[in-house]
């Protein structure tokens, strides 16, 4: 494998794996920070129990996120230098921005609110989570802005000497339009996630009829939880969706595998294509649905692949401008339907949890113990489409991804730290699983009422 | 001032700002295996810097973004060049952050155990390969015309780049020592203020043959200041030390690191990689930068933000400003 290849696969795999554990961060900081402004404000002992308890499951995936990410930051300098002195006047400033506003204030105020608890005022400890969550939204807010400027260019200007974009206008970057779509998008489907595992973790306790009192209540938060982030990612899914059709044509066609441009466009649940990729062989279409989906007109004609791939070489010179197209077609589909599973166990769950009822077969348990990875499989292969939908550039009509490499890192030092960050993660995720899965398992302890304020600052 | 200059000043800052934090957090990381008697020990040893060591590294995560904003062919001719060293310290980072977070979560001794060697690991290499690191960018490195490092991993290697690193090793393990000695109290306070005597010796003749070699090589005034303030500075901390005053000798180890990289930076100045090879290949401030708007806008970024998370960050350290000691770890926990 070329030095290019080894590097698109541990881009891949490392960004990918920082992604498992990002979401559960987003989600669930904020389902904490809920938790305990609810016995701030009630005093009821349940929520400080359900508080402590997910707060745990949370810090637990937090140090995985922290450790993951600074791989990402140094990851663009090491196997992308050419990427990296091609956008670094735009796509550093976001970056900078990231770690200056936002990593500085969640680290700091992570650390507090661990500690704190018996240090601060109950009212100050409770500012701490909500400053948390500020910084860890900002964190995704500024990388997806980053994001954004590769899928889709905009704040800037070819520099005739270099041939290098220079940033014109950082409003503009900061407020790009696939930006302010991602956002809302990520951050409800991360919701999504965090509420599946808090259904999980409850139906494993509640199986067992154990910490039935605060269980109940954190299976009803998740299934809600949930439910409110499907619908959010498929409102904001909607939006992104019209957004991206306006900016990568090419990469909506690649999702249907819409060979010809078509007014009215079906949309296919089921395709199966040439080898070569360059038509259709066989599938099964619900009329009228891409062009809704695409234009928000049931009429709307949507281009596909064959003209924009003209279009392109028109434009852009000789070349192949298409994506992998099983991979997008198979990668949009399974995100919006492992989505789409996840909140059916929602609803199911809520109809048969209504007024308080639990007293459920096994079976219901086990599915809803089960369900909790379909929202980060959605979330990966929903990445997966977004990445590879975009190739071959890495930067949208600016620039390519087989020019992006470092040119003086050879195969043998990437297949070094490819191999070396897969075995150190692989490691990981086992260690990180096995205490998620006891610290869960052992269920929200009763509060000891610790006198020596430091003894609480002990084993975190 | 040029904008450029600013950030070179900035990127410094910054720098300095990580090796003054994460520096105590290596130096308790190596004093593990040395200062502690059992686990309790060990408890109150990674206690003293639980609360800070995340955000004390994620100074290096921004130093990392800000040189990919202001310099990014800096940025990238560096980190794609020194790529095996970069590698060693993100896994090394990687293997102390977990054992922070995971070493009191399991019940067996052998868990812990690891997870303790991982910790004193993950603070050794760092520490070392920082120091080679920064000797190297001032030494110079074989760069081609389109500024690429031509090279591998054994360049950095050479004695003047071994010695830097040995320089920041010992120096962060003395800074950690004192550190635990302002920190904790009974027995292991004082073991931590014998160790740090006898580590601050060597590091004196380390540091001080590093930073003579660096002056001769790359003289100038600052320099030469810079040096005379880190050279005193260290003398000073020891003795402070030993009479027992344990604030006053780590605010000075902390000067010392401030004005040891800051002579380190003086004798880069203009340049911010220099090639050993083709003088063409070498970057400058004005070469590596980015355009001047990109620079105002991270110039305005930093004005407002800096004073603010140095004033919380500031804030946490004097929330946890008690001492930790043996009293406070409850029975039955590690
Ligand atoms: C639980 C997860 C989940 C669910 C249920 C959905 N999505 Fe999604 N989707 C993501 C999780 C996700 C994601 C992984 O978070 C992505 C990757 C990039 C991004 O911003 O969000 C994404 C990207 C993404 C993109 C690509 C944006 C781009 O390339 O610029 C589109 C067009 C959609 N989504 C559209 C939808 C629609 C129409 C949905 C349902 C009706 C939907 N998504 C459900
Ligand atoms: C700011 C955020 C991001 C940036 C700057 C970014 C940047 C990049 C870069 C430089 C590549 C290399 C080009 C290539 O290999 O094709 C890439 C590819 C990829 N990225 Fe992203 N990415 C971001 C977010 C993400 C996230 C959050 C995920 C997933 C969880 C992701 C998944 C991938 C995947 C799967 C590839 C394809 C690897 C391949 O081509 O084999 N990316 N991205
Ligand atoms: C590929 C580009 C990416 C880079 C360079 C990157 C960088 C980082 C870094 C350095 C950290 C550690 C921060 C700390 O020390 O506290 C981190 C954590 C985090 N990243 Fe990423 N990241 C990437 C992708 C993403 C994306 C696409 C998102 C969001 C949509 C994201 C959201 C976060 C969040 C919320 C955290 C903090 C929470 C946690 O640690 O779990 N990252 N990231």
């Amino acid at each position: 494998m070329s030095s290019l290849d080894l590097a698109r696969w541990q881009f891949g795999i490392t960004t990918v794996y920082h992604f498992l554990f990002v979401p559960l961060t987003i989600g669930m900081v904020i389902l904490v920070a809920l938790m305990q402004t609810a016995w701030y404000r009630t005093n009821n002992e349940k929520y400080l129990k359900l508080t402590k308890f997910f707060g745990k499951i949370f810090l637990i995936n937090f140090a995985m996120g922290v450790v993951t990410g600074i791989v990402q930051e140094f990851q663009f300098g090491m196997n992308w230098s050419e990427y990296s002195r091609f956008v670094g006047d735009i796509f550093g400033a976001p970056l900078a921005m990231e770690g200056l506003i936002a990593f500085f204030f969640e680290s700091t105020f992570i650390g507090l609110w661990i500690f704190g608890w018996k240090r601060l005022s109950r009212r100050i400890h409770l500012v701490t989570i909500w400053m948390t969550v500020v910084g860890v939204l900002l964190s995704a807010y500024f990388i997806l802005a980053a994001n954004a400027f590769m899928q889709h260019p905009v704040g800037y200007e070819i520099n005739p000497a270099t041939g290098r974009p220079t940033l014109t206008d950082i409003g503009a970057v900061v407020t790009n339009v696939i930006a302010l779509n991602q956002f809302p998008h990520t951050v409800t489907a991360s919701l999504m996630f965090a509420g599946a595992v808090m259904v999980s973790i409850s139906a494993y306790h509640l199986k067992r009829s154990q910490f039935v009192e605060t269980m109940r209540s954190s299976l009803r938060l998740g299934l809600w939880t949930t439910l409110v982030g499907l619908v959010g990612t498929m409102l904001s899914g909607d939006s992104l969706g019209i957004a991206m059709v306006n900016t990568q044509p090419m990469k909506m066609a690649a999702a249907e595998a819409l060979y010809d441009t078509s007014a009215p466009a079906s949309f296919s649940i089921f395709s199966w294509g040439t080898p070569d990729g360059s038509s259709e062989i066989f599938s099964i279409r619900i009329p009228n649905l891409l062009s809704f989906l695409s234009t928000h007109d049931w009429n709307g004609k949507v281009e596909g692949l064959n003209d924009l791939q003209a279009q392109y070489v028109a434009h852009y010179g000789a070349g192949n401008y298409m994506p992998i197209i099983w991979l997008t077609y198979w990668s949009f589909r399974w995100m919006i339907g492992l989505g789409a599973l996840s909140g059916l166990v929602a609803v199911v769950g809520l109809w048969l949890t209504r007024r308080g009822r639990i007293n459920l077969p096994a079976w219901v348990w086990r599915v809803a113990i089960w369900a909790a990875p379909l929202p980060v499989l959605a979330i990966s292969v929903g990445w997966l489409f977004t990445e590879m939908g975009r190739q071959p550039w890495i930067v949208f009509g600016l620039f390519k991804t087989a020019d992006a490499v470092s040119p003086n890192v050879s195969a043998l030092e990437v297949w070094i730290s490819l191999l070396s960050f897969i075995a150190i993660y692989s490691v990981l995720a086992v260690v990180e699983f096995k205490l998620l899965k006891r610290t869960a398992q052992s269920g929200p302890v009763d509060e000891v009422d610790e006198k020596d304020e430091d003894k609480l600052a002990v084993a975190y | 001032m040029q904008l450029n200059e600013i950030w070179f000043l900035i990127v410094g800052v910054l720098f300095i700002g990580y090796f003054i934090l994460d520096g105590f957090d290596f130096g308790v990381g190596m004093a593990l295996p040395f200062l502690a008697k059992d686990d309790v020990d060990k408890r109150v040893l990674i206690n003293t810097i639980g609360p800070v060591w995340d955000m004390n590294e994620t100074w290096v995560v921004v130093a990392g973004a800000s040189l990919f904003a202001a310099f990014p062919d800096w940025y990238a001719s560096l980190f794609s060049g020194f790529y095996l060293a970069l590698l060693l310290i993100l896994l090394a980072l990687i293997a102390r952050g977990v054992s922070f977070e995971y070493r009191g979560k399991g019940e067996s001794a052998r868990w812990r155990k690891t997870f303790d060697w991982m910790i004193f690991a993950g603070s050794v290499i760092p520490a070392l390969l920082w120091g080679v690191a920064f000797a190297n960018i001032v030494e110079g490195v074989p760069l081609d015309a389109k500024h690429n490092f031509t090279s591998d991993l054994f360049t950095l290697l050479n004695p003047y780049g071994l010695l830097g690193g040995l320089v920041t090793l010992t120096l962060f393990f003395t800074y950690g020592l004192v550190f635990i000695s302002l920190k904790t109290d009974g027995d292991i306070r004082a073991r931590a203020r014998s160790w740090a005597t006898r580590v601050g010796l060597v590091t004196v003749v380390l540091a001080a043959s590093f930073l003579l070699w660096t002056l001769f090589a790359h003289f100038s005034v600052l320099g030469l200041a810079l040096t005379l303030i880190a050279a005193l500075a260290l003398v000073a901390a020891l003795w402070a030390n030993l009479k027992g005053r344990e604030g006053i000798s780590f605010s000075l180890l902390a000067l010392t690191i401030a004005t040891a990289v800051g002579a380190l930076f003086s004798a880069l100045f203009p340049n911010v990689l220099p090639s050993s090879t083709d003088p063409a290949g070498t970057l400058t401030i004005a070469n590596a930068s980015s355009s001047p708007y990109t620079l105002t806008v991270m110039t305005w970024v930093v004005v407002f933000s800096l004073p603010i998370v140095l004033t919380y960050q500031g804030w946490t350290y004097w929330v946890f400003k008690k001492r930790v000691s043996r009293k406070s770890i409850p029975a039955g926990s590690h």
